[in-house]
């Protein structure tokens, strides 16, 4: 069971969208922003608010890429597999964060809840490619030890 | 008039919505996965693709008939089509079809003959995902499923459930309840008409048939059947008997061969529950109080009202269901046999319903805390089981049920269609038992197919408003008018299926027009054919109340703790 305040404040949000179906979408984006993912729980009580069935509700959010059940990283990390990203290697770049971050294809998100690394197909910044976002920060021309510098500094920023 | 073009034939468009239907009622048998006609349009399986002159390839389900038109069902390019997509099809379906469920009822392995695929190309990369055999009801086995959407939609449109939806995409695809829940966890009610739409068996009734086996072959246990109205009329489907056709004679007759020690007529559990139900009914309108009364009959629509509209919990008659009286009262009457013999009585319903089988495990369904109906086996696996033993079924001689459970009235014959129950009480409260009076009820507006009927009967000195519904979108509909102060009634019939149990989830498919008819037919004539027409004429009852119910009603006939 989920704390009262997330019920609240799915209330908060779902009372700016309203309570027609098509809201479903707004809402769980609004969710996402406050939480980094959805709560299933908040999913399914969503769906009952606005009048949806919950295998509805689950089967619009498993349709995009972009909605999480998982809890994410304090930092979400975005690396373009896009074309002009891939020829230019961005794959060594997924493959240094793996390495320096622990994680792997199946695991995205550190066990400190500090870094989620996912990939993800365009970020629509070709020209500088290869390309990586850092919570929505964008961090141009990467290479494998522009990466491990990033991560430094934000895990100083952290220890301090 | 105008008219369009169908591979020469020249036929006329008289208000079809799509093509499809014009191309069917060109005499073409068109395939299908994903299109039913009382369902939405989805346009996804792509079989019935046509071409027109130009050679341009379109889905006939979701085209609408324009006049001149010509276009053409079976060309060369629509027979490489549809091969194609059966085989991308079976290239990520299970092919194990000597033992699954569904052989020789499969329409992927029908359609696969008919377009002659005779080898899959393809790997089959997909990885084998769990079977879900939680429910008590049905069966979900995601590796048998095309994705047709038959089944979500069925859920969600007709039954006002959802329990199941599509979940992510692309070649991750799956049919699912949400976050991968099983379907006991869901609101599922059990109806089992998933069942009836899907073309596979990614959804299969649960089948129960080894237990009865079990029981006959065990010497110290007395086997008794008690057959549910709607089932003589469906079970010789499978056995090339016209369709409708009331084969309950044929089917007392296989059950004995089977070796089942006693045979007996739901239907006189049916009589019961008039009596009960009809009584109950006049002490609600008498203090006015918990009305509308809705029926209790059907244990779909029972949990649906439990789950999705709580507060209509007390409006449900307190009666057991037919299966659900008669179970107990059949106990009752051999216990003091059994102890004698040193035998238990083992009670096997077969039923039109899938939805039984979880009613039967219900708490308030025990007498004493013990079950009463031990299993529940579907028409669809009675059939399996007269075909396991071999016997010629449209070959078999008639035999009547056995004493003192075989006669019943016709007004309880109609139960297992909509209408029936609501018809069957009225005859009961009806003052003059004549033939007037049956006829007044029969066109007093409780028959028909409109999922929603209504009709106002003069009881003494009341005007009754009575609602019957069937298929639970129009019970949810129903509700919410009830609800919002928009509609009253006294007394409301809800059956969970689309015109009741005679298409209900546990008979023999397909279901289509034809068979509609021929069920509805077949029922009523089972009700004109019977000499008692009303409840209070059934010699039986009499006896069966003095002997074994006397002082026991409440126990006997009406749900525990209710």
């Amino acid at each position: 069971m989920l704390d009262r305040s997330f019920y609240e404040k799915a209330d908060e949000i779902i009372s700016v969208h309203g309570k027609g179906k098509e809201s479903l979408i707004p809402i769980m984006q609004d969710i996402q922003s406050v939480y980094r993912y959805i709560p299933p729980q908040l999913l399914s009580y969503v769906a009952q608010k606005i009048g949806i069935t919950e295998a509805k509700a689950y089967s619009v959010a498993t349709f995009y890429e972009n909605f999480s059940f998982d809890k994410k990283g304090k930092y979400v990390i975005k690396v373009c597999d896009g074309t002009a990203c891939h020829v230019r290697k961005g794959t060594l770049i997924l493959e240094q964060l793996y390495k320096e971050l622990g994680l792997s294809d199946d695991k995205h998100t550190t066990d400190d809840m500090l870094f989620t690394v996912e990939t993800v197909s365009c970020l629509g910044a070709c020209g500088l490619a290869p390309v990586m976002t850092v919570n929505d920060e964008v961090h141009p021309a990467m290479t494998p030890d522009k990466v491990t510098e990033t991560i430094k500094k934000i895990k100083e920023a952290e220890n301090e | 008039m105008d008219y369009m073009t169908i591979d020469g034939i020249k036929v006329p468009i008289e208000g079809e919505k799509n093509i499809l239907s014009l191309i069917r009622k060109a005499g073409i048998d068109i395939p299908t996965f994903c299109y039913h006609s009382d369902l939405s349009i989805y346009g996804a399986c792509r079989m019935c693709m046509v071409e027109d002159e130009r050679g341009k390839m379109f889905a006939s389900c979701s085209e609408q008939p324009r006049p001149g038109m010509v276009i053409h069902t079976n060309t060369k390019k629509l027979q490489q089509y549809r091969k194609l997509i059966i085989e991308l099809l079976l290239s990520s379906h299970c092919r194990d079809c000597t033992t699954c469920t569904k052989n020789g009822m499969c329409e992927l392995q029908s359609l696969a003959y008919r377009v002659g695929v005779h080898a899959v190309r393809f790997l089959n990369k997909k990885e084998e995902l769990p079977i879900d055999m939680s429910s008590e009801c049905i069966v979900r086995d995601p590796n048998k499923c095309i994705l047709c959407g038959d089944c979500v939609r069925t859920c969600a449109e007709n039954q006002a459930v959802g329990a199941i939806d599509f979940a992510h995409r692309g070649s991750k695809m799956q049919i699912t309840p949400a976050f991968g829940k099983q379907i006991a966890e869901t609101d599922c009610v059990g109806c089992g008409q998933c069942a009836v739409v899907c073309p596979t068996a990614a959804i299969s009734i649960r089948t129960n048939v080894t237990e009865v086996w079990n029981a006959i072959e065990d010497p110290n246990v007395r086997v008794v059947a008690q057959i549910a109205p709607a089932v003589r009329i469906a079970v010789g489907d499978r056995f090339n008997l016209p369709k409708g056709e009331n084969a309950m004679g044929k089917l007392v007759k296989a059950l004995r061969i089977m070796g089942f020690d006693e045979v007996y007529d739901t239907n006189f559990g049916a009589d019961l529950t008039v009596i009960e139900e009809s009584r109950e009914f006049a002490q609600r309108l008498e203090s006015g109080e918990k009305l509308p009364l809705f029926t209790s009959c059907c244990p779909g629509w029972v949990k649906f009202c439990e789950t999705k509209y709580p507060e209509f919990k007390d409006n449900i008659s307190t009666c057991r269901s037919p299966m659900g009286m008669f179970s107990p009262v059949i106990r009752e009457y051999f216990a003091k046999k059994d102890k004698e013999e040193g035998k238990t009585t083992y009670i096997v319903a077969i039923m039109p319903c899938t939805a039984k089988k979880a009613e039967i495990h219900r708490p308030d369904n025990f007498t004493n805390g013990r079950q009463d109906t031990d299993i529940v086996i579907t028409t669809q696996e009675i059939i399996r089981m007269i075909k396991q033993v071999g016997i010629k079924f449209d070959a078999l001689h008639s035999e009547a049920c056995d004493m003192p459970f075989s006669m019943a009235s016709g007004g309880a014959s109609i139960f297992g269609i909509t209408g029936g129950v609501t018809e069957a009480v009225l005859r009961h409260l009806a003052p003059d038992k004549d033939h007037t009076t049956l006829e007044n009820i029969k066109y007093s507006g409780v028959r028909g197919k409109e999922g929603m009927k209504e009709a106002t009967v003069k009881l003494g000195d009341k005007e009754v408003k009575i609602a019957v519904v069937h298929g639970l979108k129009n019970a949810a509909n129903l509700l919410d008018s009830i609800k919002a102060g928009t509609a009253h009634y006294d007394f409301v019939e809800v059956m969970a299926c689309r015109r009741g149990c005679i298409l209900g989830g546990g008979q023999p498919v397909p279901m289509g027009p034809t068979t509609r008819t021929a069920r509805m037919n077949g029922i009523y004539e089972v009700d004109q054919l019977s000499s008692i027409r009303y409840t209070d004429e059934n010699p039986l009852i009499d006896r069966i109340w003095d002997d074994v119910i006397k002082g026991h009603e409440h126990e006997l006939l009406h749900r525990a703790g209710v």
